[in-house]
């Protein structure tokens, strides 16, 4: 069994910026050298609500990037949406102001080991991951190409400086309000094979993960996707956030999203038995 | 610092700290060791194992609720000798002491499960988590029928014979808790755990229908510490003798004192974990230390505190 989330360290942390984007806040926080134990598609859970809160629980949230080389040392950014309560105490916070926090856990994507072509595919915020991702394989060689969707415009999240390590970037929305209409698997299955990809990532809604999984399938292409599923704790205990996995033996089991993902093989995933009695 | 006796016993189980994991709050026990020594706190009561590989109920398997939490697992688990092959070494290997929770669908199911443990080296005691449905009884949960209750911890206790203390979980979701914590301790039982979640639900009213996929769950957390910390009191009333794991929504210090003085021998944390992974380890230090401030030797002599007489001397 592989060693459950080493590097893993409960701090407090201070806020270094929290600046709107859109619909959302980047919020950057320092965490001194964590930050080098930090790989994309790691996750941090935060304490949310302050001492007295009736929120009980941690909420995980997406480490969209980090920085080694900030001047007040290790840094990560959170790309949050105000959604409901925890949100958005955490949209509340000013710089300055300390958080709890538990970090990093859960899996990362995976890095192929030769710079070939890749697909990254992001719904909604989920695409912030995906900027960390896609610098990491830009600086090995791959070519990065990124295909982003949301219902409507301002849910896409694509800062200006993200592109930079990005080839192209082709936008989705159900709406028609910014790009293409449609979906960002309306047309994936070409885009694999012009592109000659790899390997897709992805972040998002589970029906994205799940239908983007259809298409690599079908093409042989390896599809390494971050998953989101309720949780309670973010380190293994709760076992909450299960998902249904199939093992090396064949045998599909509940894996739970925190320890043995938030990264996961797409293809082994039973997508179609998620939330159904295994 | 004034020197403090911090151990409890539960039958003739000793263990140097009051403080326990509560069962299916820390997994196989190699999550919380990331953050602290599982050897540091009183044991790990391991999460409710049964005779197979159990997949467990389907997601969404968790609701928070004002100050707590509603969670739907199932009992998930890899069957006891899958647990016994794996999980066990790793905790006695990690010198922590353990106490094995065992469930059932049927009274030969606990049994048999014992039968498991008997040979098992480095176990401290057997928590009997009877909060499952009685497949053959229509379903009915164990905790909630007072004789069958009994015939558990009775077919338990025959199996083990007289070696491994047996401690009866016990839902708090009854019309008379006492008679069945008196019941179960006829039959054999060394100890008690109080208390199980409390049965609840939440319906999304966006989706307009339950928001677990298992429909109901288990409520934790503090919302529920004043029923436990009533359930221990009243159960500590009338069987003053038998030691009580205290557990329902424990978060701080002051919060473990309560439930010791109500008649806990020990108390288990679960729900607190989830928030703060090292939960265990400062309601561990909170906990001596108010002991110590308030001018008590020993942990024993706070156990129950609450039931005596005001004008009652201090030790």
């Amino acid at each position: 069994m592989s060693p459950i989330n080493k590097s893993a360290k409960q701090v407090l942390a201070p806020i270094v910026s929290n600046k709107r984007v859109g619909i959302y806040h980047q919020i950057i926080v320092n965490i001194g050298d964590l930050a080098q134990k930090c790989k994309p598609g790691n996750f941090v859970a935060i304490k949310v609500g302050g001492e007295n809160s009736a929120l009980i629980l941690r909420r995980a949230f997406a480490i969209s990037r980090v920085s080694t080389t900030s001047p007040t040392g290790g840094t990560m950014e959170l790309i949050v949406a105000a959604h409901g309560q925890g949100s958005s105490w955490l949209c509340d916070r000013v710089e300055g102001d300390v958080i709890d926090i538990v970090v990093p856990l859960g899996t990362a994507f995976g890095v192929p080991t030769e710079p070939v072509p890749v697909l990254l595919v992001g719904g909604g915020y989920g695409s912030a991951p995906l900027f960390g991702l896609a610098e990491v394989l830009n600086a090995r060689g791959s070519r990065v190409d990124m295909i982003l969707g949301a219902s409507t415009a301002s849910n896409i999240y694509a800062p200006m400086e993200g592109k930079r390590a990005v080839n192209t970037m082709r936008i989705y929305t159900e709406d028609g309000s910014s790009g293409h209409t449609g979906r960002v698997t309306d047309q994936l299955y070409e885009q694999i094979k012009d592109l000659n990809v790899a390997v897709v990532y992805s972040c998002g809604p589970m029906a994205m993960l799940s239908a983007i999984t259809a298409i690599t399938k079908a093409l042989d292409v390896v599809h390494q996707c971050s998953v989101e599923e309720s949780m309670a704790c973010g380190i293994g205990i709760c076992m909450t956030c299960v998902l249904p996995v199939q093992g090396q033996d064949g045998i599909v089991s509940m894996l739970r999203s925190c320890i043995d993902g938030p990264v996961m093989d797409g293809a082994l995933v039973s997508w179609n038995q998620v939330g159904k009695a295994v | 610092m004034t020197s403090l006796d911090f151990s409890t016993t539960i039958g003739n189980a000793w263990f140097p700290a009051p403080t326990f994991t509560a069962s299916g709050c820390a997994s196989s026990g190699r999550e919380l060791a990331q953050f602290f020594p599982l050897r540091e706190m009183g044991g790990v009561v391991t999460k409710s194992v049964m005779s197979r590989l159990r997949p467990g109920r389907p997601t969404p398997r968790m609701a928070e609720t004002p100050s707590g939490m509603l969670n739907s697992i199932g009992l998930q688990g890899p069957g006891i000798d899958a647990f016994l092959a794996q999980d066990i070494p790793y905790l006695v290997e990690q010198k922590a002491r353990v106490i094995v929770s065992i469930a059932g669908e049927t009274i030969e199911e606990y049994s048999t499960l014992a039968r498991k443990l008997r040979s098992v080296s480095g176990i401290s005691a057997v928590e009997v988590n009877i909060s499952c449905p009685n497949v053959e009884n229509r379903g009915l949960v164990f905790a909630c029928d007072p004789d069958a209750s009994r015939r558990v911890i009775d077919g338990v206790r025959r199996t083990l014979g007289g070696e491994l203390p047996i401690i009866a979980k016990l839902s708090p979701d009854v019309t008379d808790l006492v008679s069945i914590a008196r019941g179960v301790v006829d039959a054999g039982a060394d100890g008690l755990a109080l208390i199980n979640t409390v049965l609840g639900m939440v319906i999304n009213v966006n989706t307009m229908r339950p928001q677990l996929g298992g429909k109901t769950g288990g409520l934790s957390g503090p919302a529920i510490r004043p029923i436990a910390v009533r359930a221990v009191y009243q159960v500590h009333a009338a069987l003053p003798k038998t030691p009580i794991l205290g557990m329902g929504g424990i978060a701080n210090g002051k919060d473990a004192l309560e439930m010791i003085l109500a008649g806990a021998s020990g108390v288990s944390i679960g729900t607190a974990s989830f928030g703060n992974p090292t939960a265990i380890m400062s309601i561990q230090s909170e906990l001596k230390q108010m002991l110590i401030d308030r001018g008590f030797k020993s942990l024993k002599d706070a156990v129950g505190y609450a039931h005596r007489a005001e004008d009652a001397p201090h030790e």
